[in-house]
């Protein structure tokens, strides 16, 4: 067993050595073929995004990661009320606190509902965190300098949402829907490896799609003609419909993905603003990661239920406030 | 996807960020205003690769070895297979390195809509006066010329071939090079400019009401009255 795992490990760091060691020798024919415009447009574009989000992602898995070791885990349950229906708003605030991308807010609101917080405020948690952190508000700021009220917008809608989720579970939600797996942790290990153990662990996986979301973003945006865009652009209804769609089959992290709606500059603002409340609610690798965590039954119910509420809190929200 | 693969990952994507950074690159694809924090983020990727491998190495002799492999094995379905694909963006940044964005961009999308402004300052004394495209256009289309007139105005940009005419063009980036879209300047009178779309050049001219439509979103086009052009090498910062 522990054989095997050795010689496996060794083989993948050996295949990634010859990989590099034959582009680099073959690097001026990769060049030759990235030689057409097009698909040049293409790599700058997909590089640029990813540049530009990497400082917003590592900052955010390092201080993450800072929550996740050194808060202890039993801080959050004894911080919150003891009512269920008043766990869920403080639940969803405490959101706020957790700057971490919607990848990092999985497992641990699938160890808060281990730890015995009541499932609807864990769940307010998850649906809140990425969407309404520090980093996460900045990144739109920066994204958006001209549209400071964007800002607003996504953080009280995405608020509304994760709260009505949390109420709506515990009204129709049944425990036996979330299924936890059993998976050792990391508590016995010293700090500094827990820490550095999430750090990779969190940068290597949802970096990982965020290459996959910055491929699409960039293939989006150089395929797809301007004047085709427009007219799409151009229907209030189609156009909201369209970017939440996106948003759930992009899968951008949610520190990242205000600079892609920044850059679909052809849509109006309320539609944007609905592609950055649903995207970090509801996308493919989140619908992945909360089957892995909580299991299909709940998955099941609860991403379409968040997809359509998104749609309605974000177009509701563009109205009154964009 | 093991840790020590993940290590190697994450030691060339920060490698690559800091590559970027530290050198002119990073400018062919974001803001200058990001650079500290790129330099910061790639040194922590670069830290968390040196750490990773260092608790595992730390570990491996010991007897926690064998437990932390079944540790792995336990939940080797939750190992990030994805994290792969970061090697795409290093290998574009290290291997390919694709230029800043140019005359594709421009010809596909249409001109940035220009914005007015209530205060145009006076030009630089210079003879001729150094000036941006997007500071032309909105001088020339809101303020109607009236801070420009009388004086030998030089821009700098790439051509761009259209169907309107001959335009001299830049990329104008607000945040990242993915919302990057062409402010054009129709270019009228004066020597042929006969290089090929793409080509750096520095036009010496003067303000002209003339006034043209961007075929593909219909905004506006100021144009600019050329008394000489030279081709030019392409400036440090690309975008607008």
């Amino acid at each position: 067993m522990v054989e095997t795992a050795e010689r496996k490990r060794s083989i993948e760091v050996e295949v990634l050595a010859v990989l590099l060691v034959a582009l680099v020798i073959l690097r001026d024919r990769i060049s030759g073929v990235i030689g057409g415009e097009r698909l040049q447009t293409w790599t700058t574009v997909f590089v640029s995004v990813l540049v530009q989000a990497v400082p917003f992602l590592v900052f955010g898995v390092l201080l993450s990661a800072v929550i996740a070791v050194f808060v202890p885990r039993s801080f959050w349950a004894k911080a919150l009320p003891r009512h269920p229906a008043l766990a869920v708003p403080a639940a969803s605030v405490a959101g706020v606190v957790l700057p971490g991308c919607e990848c990092g807010a999985v497992p641990i609101a699938g160890s808060l509902i281990r730890r015995g917080v009541t499932p609807a405020a864990a769940l307010a948690f998850l649906l809140a965190a990425p969407a309404i952190n520090p980093i996460v508000l900045t990144a739109t700021a920066v994204a958006f300098p001209d549209d400071p009220e964007m800002v607003l917008a996504r953080g009280l809608a995405s608020l509304a949402v994760a709260m009505v989720m949390g109420w709506l579970w515990l009204r129709l939600g049944r425990t036996e829907w979330i299924k936890l797996p059993h998976r050792p942790d990391l508590d016995g290990a010293s700090k500094g490896r827990a820490f550095w153990s999430a750090c990779r662990h969190d940068v290597v996986h949802a970096g990982g799609f965020l290459v996959v979301g910055a491929a699409a973003a960039a293939t989006i945006n150089v395929i797809v003609p301007e004047a085709w865009l427009q007219t799409l652009a151009a229907q209030p209804v189609l156009s909201v419909l369209a970017l939440a769609v996106l948003a759930v089959l992009l899968s951008i992290c949610s520190e990242a993905d205000a600079f892609v709606a920044a850059s679909l500059s052809q849509f109006s603002l309320t539609s944007r603003l609905v592609f950055l409340v649903v995207g970090p609610m509801v996308d493919l690798k989140l619908i992945s990661m909360q089957a892995g965590v909580f299991g299909r039954r709940f998955t099941a119910r609860f991403a379409p239920a968040t997809f359509v509420l998104a749609i309605v809190a974000a177009t509701g929200a563009g109205l009154v406030l964009l | 996807m093991n840790r020590q693969a993940q290590a190697v990952v994450l030691f060339l994507f920060g490698g690559a960020i800091l590559k970027a950074s530290l050198s002119d690159l990073y400018l062919r694809y974001v803001k200058e205003g990001l650079r500290p924090f790129l330099i910061a983020a790639g040194a922590a990727l670069v830290l968390a690769a040196i750490m990773t491998l260092w608790y595992e190495y730390r570990a491996a002799p010991s007897a926690g070895a064998s437990s932390a492999d079944e540790h792995d094995h336990g939940h080797a379905h939750h190992e990030p297979r994805v994290g792969w694909l970061l090697i795409l963006p290093v290998l574009g940044l290290l291997l390919v390195a694709p230029p800043a964005l140019g005359s594709f961009t421009a010809g596909q999308s249409g001109t940035v809509q220009v914005s007015g402004s209530s205060d145009y300052p006076p030009l630089p004394a210079a003879d001729p006066a150094p000036i941006g495209l997007l500071d032309y256009a909105s001088r020339a289309i809101y303020d109607e010329g009236r801070s420009l007139a009388g004086r030998r105005l030089q821009l700098i940009g790439f051509v761009n071939t259209s169907p309107e005419g001959v335009q001299l063009a830049r990329i104008v980036v607000s945040c990242c090079a993915a919302d990057g879209r062409p402010i054009k300047v129709g270019l009228t009178g004066g020597p042929v400019i006969d290089v090929p779309s793409g080509t750096w050049v520095q036009v010496t001219g003067k303000y002209t009401a003339q006034r043209g439509k961007d075929t593909v979103n219909q905004a506006d086009i100021a144009y600019l009255e050329v008394e000489q052009w030279q081709p030019a090498t392409p400036p440090k910062q690309q975008y607008e």
